[in-house]
């Protein structure tokens, strides 16, 4: 899907009419938090492996943080582009605007199933259900959350190349 | 997240004795919200066949509307209320009708009726498994696919129609809620029905490949698996890549449609005043949507090949010629399917180089068509056929296959496109290559597995009588189709008696219209002889056509779980028709080689 949407992204660019402008200065700052929640998960994941209990949870809580925190990171890029008079639709907008908007929307919106997914687990884990021998759903929730900073990595790269 | 601590439990219990932890269903578990593979199958069937009718109903609607076009319906009014004006159907819902009957066959019919049905049903069956990997996923899917299902029929009755720019929904038409009336709420319910049903299409390709790549029983290697299995898999895979991007271009509609957005549209004037859409590309949507509608067609006549390369090898009593080339040419046609979408737009305005790109690429797809045509006709050749209904519709198929595949090669080239493109010609060529012959695919299946479905025969007689109906009424409809596209009729016109050259041709559209009632009225027998053969049909033994496949040798009416006791395992091919020196003309992939001494081959002998 994500791959439908670049290249469809840089179909549109080379027909030109195109309105460049520059990415939000903040969303450095996001990807750069996504990362480390990324590390924090990853922790989480071994510290299960490993019946680390108390880590365990202090990983999936600092993931949890860092995932919203992404997320209000990406608010204030929003906000930032309608500052610039960038908009998703009506008089006035791009589509190389509206690209953006669909992009970091629908990874946003994947984020926040992944972040719902990591609430479940670390839920479970103070319930104490998340250990070595348990390790299906926070295996799973890792996979998960890798592919979508990894995606979002993807994007982030994706856009600075092609503007 | 419970399910999956659920599947953990249950595979602990598979490893022990099975049947022996079945409960008791109540009537909403058992035929509702199933979770078994043979019920949802069934499920996906009843729904794909009520689809069926639907659709052909709408195509027989605006036949009429084509065949007597002075002639005035005032008799339809019961059924159409306000779109009969004077007796004469209304413009913008004869445009309606042709985008439902697009949309409901490719989609809802031949799409999840067809692989929803023989996926579900066959794939735990001839692999060797209890159920599918998630059986809650795949009762999900089936009931997302029916929720998409009601929202796509409802939008048959508001008072702007249904959606009505084309199956291929093109914008800017599709985009712009003033351009017709279809474009309005009828257009809305098309995308959201579209968006569910790629969820469904989603979670069920998911499944399928998960199982065929996990559940598969002892012995049961990927080069052991029938050929159905082969063609089950590539199709979910097929699925899995191509629609999301029909997502992508959806949300991107949906975004120009309600959010103002002009991803696809710019410049636009409409009723004498400019639209404030700038830099928008229609094209962009072209190509999102064939780069899902060219696999997908794939996605419709695959399940279709995979069912007539088993009926045909079982009903011909000999094995399947080429068992790896067939796989082969199914692998290369899943690959090829994905770079060849750009000939369905030759008159866009494309540069002419790409176009002959595309070309070459579309062309090469003949060869692995060619070899399964090739490798169908051998196995038929000298063979005991004995002709089933299942087998004449599996003929059917190949003939049906082969008639509109070669006027294929003639629309892939881009230069006789140009003349060709939009005319009936089209018309006829997929309708022969995918239309019917995915749906002779899928009566092949119906005839074929019935007996394992509900444990009673369909009746031969009747299919008989069925099968030739539909099949001269299909040629009958279709082949002068081809003239009339050779001589430049246009298709989607509503209303052709205007232009003083295609008038020459009223008298061969009244007799496609007459073609395709009869046709139509056709499927009446396989309804009733469906319906009376599940409650009255004569009861079916085991393995009714001797065939060599694992779900012949579960009980004539498989339980919750497939078989009692353990699962067989496997040791041979699915192809061991006829072998010479067997004491039967099959031996079931469960003998071993050390039980048939007689007719082992050399290299099997070590495997004794």
């Amino acid at each position: 899907m994500f791959a439908a949407f670049t290249s469809a992204y840089i179909v549109r660019r080379e027909e030109g009419n195109w309105l460049e402008f520059d990415l939000p200065s903040i969303l450095l700052v996001n990807t750069a938090v996504i990362i480390l929640s990324s590390v924090s998960m990853q922790l989480a994941h071994n510290a299960a492996k490993k019946d680390n209990l108390g880590t365990l949870k202090t990983m999936l809580l600092i993931t949890l943080v860092l995932g919203i925190a992404f997320l209000v990171g990406q608010w204030y890029g929003w906000a930032d582009l309608v500052q610039h008079n960038i908009y998703f639709g009506g008089t006035g907008s791009n589509p190389s605007g509206s690209f953006l908007y669909v992009l970091t929307g629908v990874h946003g919106f994947h984020l926040i199933t992944g972040l719902i997914f990591v609430l479940i687990v670390f839920l479970s884990s103070l319930k104490y259900k998340v250990h070595s021998k348990n390790m299906l759903r926070i295996q799973l929730c890792t996979v998960y959350w890798h592919f979508l900073g990894g995606l979002w990595l993807y994007l982030y790269i994706f856009l600075r190349i092609n503007h | 997240m419970s399910s999956t601590d659920i599947s953990i439990n249950e595979e602990v219990h598979h490893a022990h004795e099975e049947h022996d932890h079945h409960h008791e269903q109540n009537f909403i578990e058992k035929y509702i919200f199933s979770q078994d593979h043979k019920t949802i199958a069934k499920q996906f069937l009843f729904t794909g066949i009520a689809w069926a009718f639907i659709g052909g109903f709408l195509s027989i609607l605006f036949r009429l509307q084509l065949g007597w076009p002075e002639a005035t319906f005032t008799f339809l009014e019961p059924i159409l209320g306000g779109w009969i004006e004077n007796g004469k159907l209304n413009p913008e819902f004869y445009l309606a009708l042709v985008t439902m009957h697009g949309t409901i066959m490719v989609f809802f019919v031949l799409t999840a009726g067809l692989s929803g049905t023989f996926s579900n049903f066959l794939i735990p069956l001839q692999l060797g498994a209890r159920d599918m990997a998630s059986g809650f996923m795949n009762m999900l899917s089936f009931w997302i696919f029916f929720l998409s299902s009601i929202v796509l029929f409802s939008s048959l009755f508001i008072s702007t129609g249904p959606a009505a720019g084309g199956w291929t929904v093109y914008p800017p038409l599709s985009a712009l809620p003033e351009a017709i009336q279809g474009s309005g709420d009828g257009m809305t319910m098309w995308l959201i029905a579209m968006a569910l049903f790629i969820v469904s299409q989603l979670l069920g390709g998911v499944n399928y490949i998960t199982t065929i790549i996990n559940l598969r029983t002892k012995g049961m290697s990927m080069t052991k698996m029938p050929l159905t299995i082969w063609a089950f898999f590539l199709t979910a895979i097929l699925g899995l890549l191509a629609f999301p991007v029909l997502l992508s271009a959806s949300l991107l509609l949906i975004f120009d449609r309600s959010f103002g957005t002009s991803f696809f549209l710019s410049d636009i004037y409409i009723a004498g005043q400019a639209l404030t859409n700038t830099g928008g590309s229609p094209i962009l949507f072209q190509h999102l949507f064939w780069f899902l509608g060219h696999p997908e067609v794939y996605i419709v006549i695959m399940p279709a090949m995979g069912l007539v390369s088993e009926v045909i090898a079982t009903n011909s009593r000999k094995p399947i010629f080429g068992y790896r080339a067939m796989i082969g040419s199914l692998i290369g046609i899943s690959v090829l399917s994905f770079v060849v979408w750009a000939h369905h737009m030759f008159v866009t305005g494309m540069n002419p180089f790409l176009g002959s790109v595309f070309m070459f690429l579309t062309l090469i797809i003949a060869v692995p068509s060619a070899v399964k045509v090739f490798n169908w006709i051998a196995t038929l050749w000298r063979g005991n056929i004995r002709f089933t209904a299942a087998m004449m519709f599996a003929i059917g198929f190949v003939s049906l296959f082969i008639s509109g595949g070669l006027t294929g090669i003639i629309l892939g080239n881009s230069s006789l496109d140009i003349q060709l493109h939009d005319t009936y010609f089209v018309v006829a060529h997929f309708h022969l290559v995918m239309g019917a012959a995915a749906f002779f695919g899928m009566f092949c299946g119906v005839y074929h597995w019935f007996p394992k479905m509900f444990g009673r025969m369909m009746d031969e007689k009747l299919g008989a009588v069925h099968f030739w109906l539909t099949f001269i009424a299909v040629y009958l409809v279709f082949m002068p189709m081809h003239y009339l596209g050779i001589a430049g009729f246009p298709r989607r016109y509503y209303n052709w008696t205007g232009f003083e050259t295609f008038n020459i041709f009223t008298d061969m559209n009244t007799f496609i219209s007459i073609s395709a009632i009869l046709g139509f009225s056709a499927q009446f027998i396989f309804l009733f002889n469906f319906i009376y053969s599940i409650y009255r049909g004569r009861r079916a033994s085991a393995n009714p056509w001797h065939s060599n496949t694992l779900e012949w040798t579960t009980p004539a009416l498989p339980g919750h779980g497939n078989w009692p006791g353990e699962i067989p395992a496997v040791y041979r091919w699915p192809y061991d028709y006829s072998k010479p020196g067997a004491a039967e003309d099959y031996i079931p992939q469960t003998v071993p080689f050390s039980q048939t001494a007689s007719s082992n081959l050399p290299h099997e002998r070590e495997l004794e």
